[in-house]
Order: structure tokens, then sequence, then C-alpha cells
């Protein structure tokens, strides 16, 4: 989130799009309803009317996967009809620009921007033009056809009403009547904001859908004031936390990019990563990248090798190579992956394509389950229907602790984190995760000091002071709070800086002390400042208000350095640094400080220094050249679809996605069925408030159990009357990859679509279930089974193998289903 | 001391059920094995073990709308509370707070509570021949404690305590809504000890009685001839006889609660 979660109650209007909030982050409600008794309006947009739907002042229905033509017409109407926040839009944004005038677009470019060959694009196109001094060309009148602002016309010039409405179903007026509510916010002094979650991403255009809203937030002046961002709900307490500290392949800690083979020395990373630009009044913050990788590298190895040594220790991914789930369990499917930690997850209900994962899971040699309970993927060589005398994995559960069984840190959604205590002990021979890591080091150390091997320094090297080692030299007590100061940093040398001298061992009270010469340590420059000489931040718990927007500063601690609602530089006017909305002001120039939330910068109003600092010119991307898929969002269809055509241009798929099916590189379990008559109803997948993800914790919770006992499927009466099916009725949903048995929920909440003239059918299916729970199952002698059952398997048994061109997180919120009355 | 009552604004509640389960784990209740019956109600029904519950009613509205009402059903601890009339043994009674609470040593299983209660909210459970129902946490209450209902509502739509301050609270909340929310509860038995803000009319949520009143015959029995019998000794016999004629033999109308169907 830009902003958090206290601050939605700021908002003059909340759309909440490509999520459930009301179910799924039920706590986010008790600030969306402050909002609405102040005044603010709640839209919902959602295939489904949902619990978020039934409390909202205007809901509009749209087939999945049509998310950029619901918001591509949005921009349309706010250009045409003049709402942008003019001032903004020309000081804040890229839209004054001037774009290579070989630039094309899908308009003009058969449904392609400029540059693709195969799957990919080459973005020589994508630039600007530039001054002598390197400078961007722009236009502050923004009338120049080139210009940023006049390509966003024109590309959107095409998304109409009329053609809006035939690609995602949405009537008309629902269309208008939400595109004029939100636009309202265009005002200054006037604040809207965008909830979204896996309703947005998990698409092959999920990059490109949150990118088309930021744009919509951009020309209103949305991003950095008080009840306004771009809002991400993560899907799990600590999963902002996880993605900070690098759970993703691509990234290090803190989002420094992963080491590329070919950049051998950490100069020539160093220089890879670190941007430059000409633009004066901008701040570049990445241009202290060097000074963040540094910190890294003594925090992982410490003083006793160079940096150049230590940044050869680190592990190098192959350029243009990715490692995400998908490939990760294509490859393993394919027999070319041995081994797998399946920690804290459960892959065999998780993933997509359910089927082709547990299948996957059997060519392993070994597989090592860390997880509370054991799971679907655990078990998965019993799973019923398949035989494990033919399955020759070896699997290892440990058992690891519960957040309530250890004490550490977690960051929330709001990038806020909030340091927890231990309540019980785990039970048996559970210990927490970082413990399992630590004793899974220390052996692993032990046989490289034994019997070496390639790199073997890259692992007897590691720095690991997090504890008192045992008589084997084995750290088997973690002290979370040494962990934690090595994540903020430490001076490793006396260091004089701007006439203060800090000790060598003291913490970096923030980021901003950080060097690149190995003088510092820091386990991710990000959370620099959050445990500091002054102590645990994390740990505060002051709930006082000095802000009176909400900001509790004094509560807990968020990234970067207690700033609580990001590029809040973007909230004052460029000149006189007078706040747009003078009845919540974020920050407020007192005459020699800024006062409310931390600044984005210490200079005075009126420095010409540009908002958002960690963009090379300091300016936010309307036009964004960064991603794989094209500057400008552009409406593709989902991978499986019930159309024959995109309905705007002749390309149906988002181009630039990685394929596995049959028509890509010819494997028959990633089928599609597109277009097919076999699969002709739109299926989309969703959580429940009483079940937690695969359900792998809430399923075992009798209380839990007994309120969501079973897999579903809400079906529209039209379509149950079609089909035969009665509500309450069980049904047999297939997609081309696989099946599963649900009770039909025959409800209103879901309408038939008129898409393009034509009636289409969509239903929905929670993917909270999975078979270890069920009664049917075998229970072995020691098995523990459920106090309640619950029934039904995963949802993505049902889901494609496919994923967004930038992310690859896989699509499972459109793709194409039919069903039958069970038995029929 | 002043009333304590509960509000529940259904404009402001997302069908969450975290007061549902919060019920359930203050009270200690045990689940039971259910299935999917084309619906998120679950359990169907209040029970000896369940005392709280979110309803679903889906209602149609419009050509092409919908809208899907929640309520969280549980006792209504009226102010002339029939249940505590029936009671022959004290095991139902009215608290200092003024809300009805559950003495479950004294229930002797003679279900006349079961009838009398115009809401359907004592549960019968025939393994251990005794009622049972929310007693509005009074465990909770004894000790400066708002029901475990109240405190696990993440939105604000339950509401609790003194009569006057939720009640104003209530007047202005609908007030505010401006024809989109129906105070219900503050009109009959004497006001109910929990006020509802509906989001619909009445009508159109399922189980809920519009013009819900202490039956005559209770009045009549308990009100009217009881004292008279104090006094002639006769008279029980009488009484006991019109009882009989006015309401004939103890039948448990669940079925005209449940007319509609839920979502």
């Amino acid at each position: 989130m830009t902003n958090h979660w206290n601050d939605l109650a700021n908002s003059d209007c909340i759309l909440i799009m490509g999520s459930n909030a009301a179910s799924n982050h039920p706590i986010s409600f008790k600030y969306v309803t402050m909002a609405r008794e102040r005044g603010g309006k709640l839209i919902s947009v959602d295939p489904r009317f949902t619990q978020t739907s039934s409390k909202a002042d205007i809901y509009a229905p749209l087939r999945s996967g049509t998310d950029i033509a619901f918001l591509g017409g949005m921009i349309k109407y706010i250009l045409d009809h003049n709402l942008i926040h003019t001032s903004y839009v020309q000081n804040y944004t890229n839209a004054t620009y001037l774009v290579n005038p070989a630039f094309r677009m899908p308009g003009e470019n058969n449904g392609l921007f400029s540059g693709l060959t195969g799957n990919k694009y080459d973005k020589a196109t994508w630039s600007f033009q530039t001054e002598a001094d390197g400078t961007a060309r722009k236009d502050l009148s923004m009338k120049d056809p080139n210009c940023v602002y006049q390509l966003l016309k024109k590309h959107y010039a095409r998304y109409t009403l009329e053609t809006v409405s035939r690609i995602t179903g949405t009537p008309k007026d629902k269309l208008e009547e939400v595109y004029r509510t939100y636009a309202e916010t265009g005002k200054p002094g006037k604040a809207g904001t965008i909830m979204y979650a896996m309703g947005y991403t998990q698409h092959t255009v999920g990059t490109q859908n949150i990118r088309a809203m930021s744009i919509i937030q951009l020309l209103l002046g949305n991003i950095g004031v008080a009840g306004g961002g771009v809002n991400a709900l993560r899907g799990e307490a600590n999963v902002q936390g996880s993605t900070d500290h690098a759970l993703l392949f691509h990234i290090l800690p803190g989002y420094l990019k992963m080491p590329t083979a070919s950049q051998e020395t950490l100069a020539a990373y160093n220089t890879a990563f670190t941007p430059t630009t000409k633009e004066p009044d901008s701040l570049n913050w990445w241009k202290n990248y060097p000074k963040y990788t540094a910190s890294l590298l003594r925090a992982y190895y410490g003083m006793g090798c160079t940096l150049d040594e230590a940044y050869g220790y680190l592990p190098k991914i192959d350029g243009g190579v990715n490692y995400s789930w998908l490939t990760i369990f294509d490859k393993m499917y394919k027999g070319k992956i041995e081994g797998f930690f399946a920690w804290g997850q459960n892959a065999a209900c998780s993933g997509a394509s359910s089927n082709k994962t547990r299948n996957a899971l059997g060519n392993l040699e070994w597989m090592v389950n860390v997880n509370l309970f054991d799971n679907e993927t655990g078990s998965f060589w019993r799973a019923p229907g398949t035989d494990p005398s033919k399955i020759k994995t070896e699997v290892f559960l440990l058992p690891c602790a519960s957040s309530i069984e250890k004490e550490g840190s977690i960051t929330n959604s709001s990038r806020l984190m909030q340091w927890r205590y231990k309540a019980v002990d785990p039970p048996g021979e559970a210990k927490p995760d970082g413990e399992i890591i630590s004793e899974l080091y220390c052996r692993i150390r032990k046989l490289y000091e034994k019997e070496g091997g390639p790199f073997a320094e890259a692992i007897t090297r590691l720095s690991w002071n997090y504890g008192m080692p045992d008589g084997n030299g084995c750290i088997r007590k973690l002290d979370v709070h040494r962990i934690a100061r090595e994540i903020n940093g430490y001076f490793l040398e006396d260091r004089t800086i701007d006439n203060v001298t800090y000790k060598k061992g003291t913490l970096v009270p923030s980021f901003a002390l950080l060097q690149d010469d190995g003088s510092t340590s820091s386990g991710n420059w990000l959370y620099c400042n959050s445990y500091t000489e002054k102590g645990n931040m994390a740990a505060r718990r002051n709930n006082h208000d000095r802000s009176g927007i909400g900001l509790h500063s004094d509560w807990a601690w968020s990234w970067p350095v207690n700033r609580r609602i990001l590029y809040n530089g973007a909230s004052v006017d460029p000149k006189t640094g007078r706040p747009w909305d003078t009845k919540r002001p974020v920050i407020v120039w007192d005459g020699s400080n800024w006062v409310g939330d931390v600044p984005d910068g210490v200079a005075p109003p009126g420095n010409g220094r540009k908002p958002f600092i960690m963009k090379p010119n300091g300016l936010a991307s309307i036009f964004g050249p960064g991603l794989a898929d094209g500057p400008f969002p552009e409406h593709y269809e989902p991978f499986e679809s019930p159309l024959q055509k995109n309905i705007i241009s002749p390309q149906m798929i988002n181009p630039a996605i990685k394929r596995w099916d049959r028509e890509g590189t010819g494997t028959a379990v990633d089928s599609r069925a597109t277009a097919d008559n076999n699969f002709p109803i739109v299926c989309t997948t969703f959580r429940l408030t009483e079940h937690w993800q695969t359900g792998l914790m809430t399923r075992w919770q009798p209380w839990l159990a007994e309120m969501q006992p079973e897999v579903f499927i809400e079906i529209s009466p039209e379509l149950a009357k079609i089909k035969g099916i009665q509500n309450g009725e069980m049904v047999t949903v297939k997609s081309i990859r696989g099946s599963l048995d649900a009770v039909a929920i025959v409800t209103r909440r879901f309408r038939p679509f008129s898409i393009d003239g034509k009636i289409v059918h969509e239903v929905g299916i929670p993917w909270n279930f999975g078979w270890a729970t069920t009664k049917l199952r075998q229970y072995a002698q020691g098995d523990k089974k459920p106090d309640l059952f619950t029934t039904g398997d995963s949802a993505n048994l049902l889901t494609p193998f496919i994923g967004d061109a930038n992310t690859m997180i896989p699509e499972s919120k459109a793709f194409m289903v039919n069903i039958t009355k069970k038995g029929a | 001391m002043a009333r304590k009552i509960k509000l529940f604004d259904a404009t402001k509640c997302t069908g969450c059920r975290a007061c549902q389960l919060a019920c359930k784990q203050w009270n200690n209740l045990p689940a039971k094995q259910t299935e999917n019956r084309g619906s998120y109600q679950n359990p169907e029904k209040l029970s000896p073990t369940t005392w709280a519950l979110i309803r679903f009613d889906e209602v149609d509205s419009g050509v092409n709308g919908v809208k899907w009402l929640f309520r969280h059903e549980a006792c209504m601890h009226c102010t002339d509370a029939a249940c505590v009339k029936v009671c022959s043994t004290g095991a139902l009674y009215k608290t200092e707070y003024g809300t009805v609470a559950l003495d479950s040593g004294k229930c002797n299983g003679c279900k006349e509570c079961v009838s009398a209660c115009p809401f359907g909210i004592p549960q019968y459970d025939p393994s251990t021949q005794k009622v049972y129902k929310c007693d509005m946490c009074l465990s909770r209450l004894d000790n400066g404690l708002e029901p475990a209902c109240v405190k696990a509502c993440p939105t604000g739509a339950l509401r609790f305590g003194d009569e006057d301050e939720i009640m104003s609270a209530a007047r202005e909340r609908v007030a505010e809504l401006d024809g989109g929310g129906y105070l219900y509860g503050d009109k009959f038995v004497g006001g109910t000890g929990m006020l509802y803000i509906l989001q619909e009319k009445p009508t159109l949520y399922s189980h809920l009685p519009t013009a819900p009143s202490v039956p005559t015959s209770v009045i009549v029995w308990k009100d009217w001839l009881k004292p008279l019998s104090l006094i002639a000794p006769g008279g029980v016999l009488a009484a006991a006889f019109l009882h009989y004629l006015i309401k004939g033999p103890k039948v448990v109308e669940e079925s005209s609660l449940d007319k509609k169907g839920d979502a």
C-alpha cells in the first residue's frame, strides 16, 4: 500500500475492484465504514455481487479479465471531460515528456506496441526525446502530438463506452456512473483510493491492470494524499515483509536486483542497476544503490573478506531466465528438479493447474515439507486416486512453530513492521522456521568444511552470529533481536558524517547514512531505521495520533524511515508548498520544517524537487516503458476466453506472455480451451472469510469448518435453469485440465453478461479446500482426523498454467469451464 | 444501574461472522458437522450450541439487481420477556443490566420458554433436557466487558452500552441514513435489549417477526390469573383449564418463522 489501513477512513471515494475486501480483509472495513460514515462513496466492481458489493453505493459487474477495458474507459472519460488535476499531472508526472516519434500504439499497429519479435518487445521506440543536455524534451502545455498526455488520449480514444460495454458486459449507464463518481476526486482537496488484491493481479495482464488504475490515480492527483494512493491488500499477514526480504527469485532484500552471471564484478553489477539522470532537481534516490549493496554484503559476510569477494560468493542467475513458480513446477514436472523445500506453503492446492503440480511432486527425489500440519503437498503420494507404490519421492515433514509460538516481526500491507511476542511454546518437536534454517545451515556448513566443494566459501564464510553456539558449533536458539539489528545495520568503523561521529558497533540511525565503502552493514536498507540506538522501533505501542489524520507515527514503524504515506511530496502545490487538501494535510511547512508525516525530503517548498524520488527523473510514469508488455495498458483477452476475437484489436491475448500449452510448446497437460464450445462458461476463483488460502490452517478449526464446510460453486439462476441444477445440488465442474465436484449455490449475485450481443455466463469457486481434511480419504494409523470434516478439493484443479507477462503470477481469476449436474 | 443494550446496525455488517465465532469461543460451544445447503448460512439455525447466527438473505431488486442482507440473530433481551414470565423455576431471569440471563442449574426442561419466545431464541437440548440461549455474555458484563460478539465485530456493526446512549445513537444513525435504515425493536415487547438498524424493511429478512408480541396466553396466564391463584386456591385448576383452552397443547412453532428461504 502506498497509504495505510487507517488512512482508508480519509477517502472521499473508495473503489474496490479486484478484491472482496469485506470478506478477505474484514478489518479493512472498519476504515471503509468510517469513510462511508463521513460521506465517502464506496464503489464495488466485481463479476460477482459480493459481501463488499452489499455495502457499496454503486455496484458494477464486469466479466473477469476485462479490467483494462473498464479502466481504459475511465481514463478516456477523465480526459474527455477534462477532469484531471492539471497542476499535479504537469508537475509530478511524465505527461509532459515527448516520446520517440517512431513509437507506435496498438490502435495503429494491429493491437501491438512497436518492436515485438516473437513474444518479446524491443523497447527502442519506447523512449523519450532528449535535449542537447541530455534532459527529456517536454511540452508543459501538453499539446505536442508526441507528448505522453496526447498519446494517452489517442490510445484510450478507442475505449468508448460502447466498446468497453461490449467487452466487459457492464451496462453503459453503470460505467458512466462509476466513472463520474470516481472522477469527482480529481478536484484538488478530494481523495479517491483503490483497494485491490488478486482480482487485479492473477491475470496474464495483471501488472497492467494495476498500471491502468495507477494512471487514473495520477490523472486525478490521488497519489501521496491522505485517503488516496494505490493500495494492494496483501493476502497474508507478513507477505509484504517476505517480499521486502526477497522471497522472490529476482530480488535481494530491499528490492536490490538479483545479480546475473554476466555481472562478474561488484562494479559491473552496481553500474547495471544504478540509474543516472540529467534532470536538475531530481533526487534519483536509487543513485545510492552501491551503498545498499555494500551494506548488504557486509551483513552477509562481515568484515572478513573484501566487498568484491563477498559479491563473488552471491549466487547468480542466468540473464533472461525466469525462476518463478510456473517455471519451477514445469521443470519439476519434466523431471529436471531433484529436491524441493515446500516451506510454509501448500503447493498441491495453491498452485495453478493442481493436477500438473501434484504430478510434478512425484518426479522429485526428495521433498521437505515445513509446515504446521501435514497437508495435500506433504501427502501428495497418498492422495485419493494415487498409487503410493508408484511414487519414489522421499518426503520429510518438519513441523514448525506458528506465529504465536515465536517472537519476531511481521510487516503488513501498510508496510508497518510490528513486533510480536511469543505467547506459548511450540508443541512437540516443532521449531521456529529460523531455527530450522539455522540447523540446516550449520549442517551444510560442516559438510562443506569436511568435504569441500565448489564455492564452499559462499557457505563457510557466511556471517551467522544470531545466538550462542552449542558444543557442535551450531546455533540452536536464535536471538531474533540480533537478526533485527543486523537487518537495520551497524557502523563497522568509527565514522564522522556531517560533523556527527558514529562509533563502531553502533546501529545506523537511517539509510541516508549507509556507505558504499564497506564501513556499514545493513541486511535490508529499507529497514535501516527500524532498530536503532533508541531501541526496537517496531515494538513501539504509542497509539496517540499527533497528525489528526490517523498517521499514528509513534505506533510500531513503517518503511521507509517511518513514512506512512509514500510520495507525500506530491500532496502539496509544487510552488507554494500548500497542501492540496488543507483539511487533511499529510505534510505542512511550518516556516522552517515540514511537519506531519516524514517528508520525501527536507528541502523547503518551491525547491523544484520532484516527489517520486525512486524514479530517476522524479516523476510518476504515466508512460511506463519499464514493463514487458507495453508503456500503456491495453486490453487483451484472458488466455482462455469465451470470445472468438478481441473486440478492440486483432491481437487476442497478451503477446508478451510465456506459453507452455500445446500451441506454444506442446505439452498435453498444459492444454488450453478458448472460444471452445465444450467449455463455454467463464470461471473465477475467490477466498472466503472463514478459510485462509488453501485452508491448511483453517480447515482443521472446527468453528470455521462448521461455517464453511464444503467447496461450492456460485451459479446464476439463468445458468442453473439451462443446466437443470437446483440450489444445493452437487455439480461437476470441468476445465480442460481437471474437474471438481462442488455444491451449487444458485444466486442472483451472479448475472449473465451480455458480451457483444451474446449471453456469456460466469461462475465462481472458492479455492480454500483440499482433500486432506475430507471424510472419504484414508486415514492411516497415527493420522490426525479433523474434528469436523470439510468436503471437496482445490479449485486450482481447474486453473490454467499461464502467467502474467511481467510477474508470472498465474491467471487463476479468468478461465473457461463447463458444468453439469453431478452424475448427469 | 442503567440498562445495557446491544445495537446491531445491518448497514455496517459485512457478514464476516466474527460475532458468530466469538460467541462460540467465549461460551465454549462446540461445532457440529455441517454441510453446504446452497447457502453461506451455517449452521442452518440457532441450536443449543449456536447462540448467535448470521442469517444471509438474498432479495431481488430491480431487473438485474440483488440485495444481500445479513442479520445477527441472537437473544433480543426483551423488556417484557415472555420467557422470563413463563419460566416456573427462575432459571430465566432479568439481570441488573436489564438483560435476560439463564441459570442452567435451575432449568427443568419444561420448554415453556421455547413456545413463548416470539423470536424463536431458546433452544432445547434433549440430551441434557435443558434450554440454552445467549445471555449477553453475563460473565463478561460482570467483569466490565462488552459481550464477545461486540468485541469481535470489526466494522462497528455491533455496539453495546447504556440504553440512553445506544438508543440516541441508533436514532441518530437512522436519521443519517435518511430512509436507508429501519429501527427495529423499540416499539414492541416493551422494547428489546438488542436493537436493530435494518438495511431494508423487516419483511425482507427471514425468520424475523414484523410485529412480535408476548403471546396472549402468557399474558393471561402469568399477568392476570397467576396472581389470582395466590388469593383463591381453587383458581389454579380453573386457570390451568383456561390456559389449555386458550393455547392448546404445547407446540413449538418453528415453522411459522421459517417461511422464507435462506440464501
